[in-house]
């Protein structure tokens, strides 16, 4: 299968030395390493702050290597010829969205239980916490695969991407750091039922739109 | 077996007429060499036919045994395509850059006789970034004969290639055509190749 064939290869270019995986990763911890030391020693508001900054910091960390997810292929000519192979674009997208997907929102995922021990999170709350995580990240990878797409032949396409894909992400944000605070306080919330859904949404309609992207990009 | 043929053709880009009028009809078995100043559209014109640009006027056909196909990406599957930049990974191997491409087009043609043929056999399993230029462009026409389309749209075939590296792309090319394939390559300088020559005078 082509999809495949594509799907190992930017696995492998990610995981690879000087790939996007460890960078992310990295990135991630040191981000939330370095906000218990901002805030300070209150433990009742670090366990508070600690879905929102964990989320934050998840999305900034799958936005790093975002801007090379179309841009490295178009550059080098490998898009020309991925556009020429059996595979139709959408599901050139979509196996590029996968791959995003495995080589940082699910590492990201895993990473998070150990990280918010450093926030001193209840017990209750990792669940929520990883569970939001595993629902909502597939989320960035889709709809940050519009971004690349859109401003793969931009130079410094990179600082361009944020602003347009940020705003989007935000309903992920509000809904998966507001489960984990739901847990906190003990309420049943809908938000982990309502990111899933937006989360599906993004994962369905993104391809689509990436690939209209790569057209335009393509003839330009 | 196909044939290719283009209707009064035309391109603007970035608001500047490259050219128009532009017609070309190749059969099977032919070599076409497109020849011009710099600008004068060469590679809009092989990107044109396939299907990345949108033509202002005119149209593209593919014509094969079976069907006759205009639609842009449609005509995808019938071109090997060979341009300046040769989409070599850095961090994969030249086998594993091949192996991918072979996937992707799904073909199931030997890639180390490939590799042996191009004069890469022995730097398989050396990292793209370590390949000169010259060996990158080997690489890619590796990938374009294990492709197997009838259709080579070439830009500047010779560029980067040393003396073997020209001979050996002009006996593909040759190879190719004499399997019933078509050839177009924009170029510079002769190949050496018999067939059509269309000139775009530049605007």
């Amino acid at each position: 299968m082509s999809a495949t064939a594509l799907l190992v290869r930017d696995i492998r270019l990610a995981a690879r030395a000087g790939g996007s995986m460890v960078l992310a990763l990295a990135f991630f911890a040191a981000v939330a390493t370095l906000v218990p030391f901002g805030v300070g020693a209150d433990l009742a508001l670090l366990a508070r702050i600690a879905g929102g900054v964990l989320w934050v910091g998840a999305v900034l960390a799958s936005l790093i290597s975002l801007d090379r997810l179309f841009q490295a292929d178009f550059e080098d000519g490998s898009l020309d010829l991925i556009a020429l192979s059996p595979l139709s674009l959408e599901t050139t997208a979509a196996a590029k969205i996968a791959a995003h997907w495995l080589t940082t929102g699910l590492p990201l995922t895993a990473l998070s239980p150990l990280l918010a021990l450093l926030f001193n999170l209840p017990p209750p709350a990792y669940q929520p916490l990883v569970v939001s995580l595993l629902l909502g990240t597939p989320c960035i990878s889709a709809l940050g695969s519009v971004g690349a797409a859109l401003t793969m032949s931009v130079r410094r396409g990179g600082l361009i991407l944020p602003l347009l894909v940020l705003p989007l992400l935000a309903p992920a944000v509000i809904f998966g750091a507001g489960a984990v605070l739901a847990a906190l306080d003990g309420i049943a919330s809908g938000a982990l039922w309502l990111l899933a859904a937006f989360s599906l949404g993004a994962v369905l309609l993104s391809p689509f739109a990436a690939a209209a992207a790569v057209r335009l990009n393509l003839a330009g | 077996m196909v044939s290719l043929s283009a209707q009064n053709l035309a391109c603007i880009r970035g608001g500047r007429l490259v050219f128009r009028h532009v017609s070309l009809r190749a059969d099977t078995g032919e070599f076409v060499s497109i020849e011009g100043p710099n600008g004068a559209g060469k590679t809009s014109l092989l990107r044109m036919i396939a299907g990345f640009l949108k033509p202002q006027a005119g149209d593209v056909r593919i014509q094969s045994e079976d069907e006759t196909i205009s639609d842009a990406e449609e005509r995808g599957k019938y071109i090997g395509w060979f341009a300046h930049q040769d989409a070599v990974k850095p961090q994969l191997s030249v086998l594993e850059n091949l192996q991918f491409f072979a996937e992707l087009y799904g073909v199931r043609g030997d890639v180390s006789a490939a590799l042996e043929t191009v004069g890469l056999a022995r730097a398989a399993s050396l990292p793209g970034q370590y390949l000169s230029a010259g060996q990158k462009k080997r690489l890619a026409l590796a990938r374009l004969v294990l492709a197997g389309r009838p259709l080579w749209l070439l830009d500047e075939p010779f560029a980067a290639l040393d003396v073997a590296g020209r001979a050996l792309a002009v006996s593909l090319i040759a190879e190719h055509c004499a399997a019933g394939g078509i050839a177009l390559a924009a170029t510079h300088e002769p190949l050496g190749l018999d067939g059509q020559r269309l000139s775009l005078a530049g605007a």
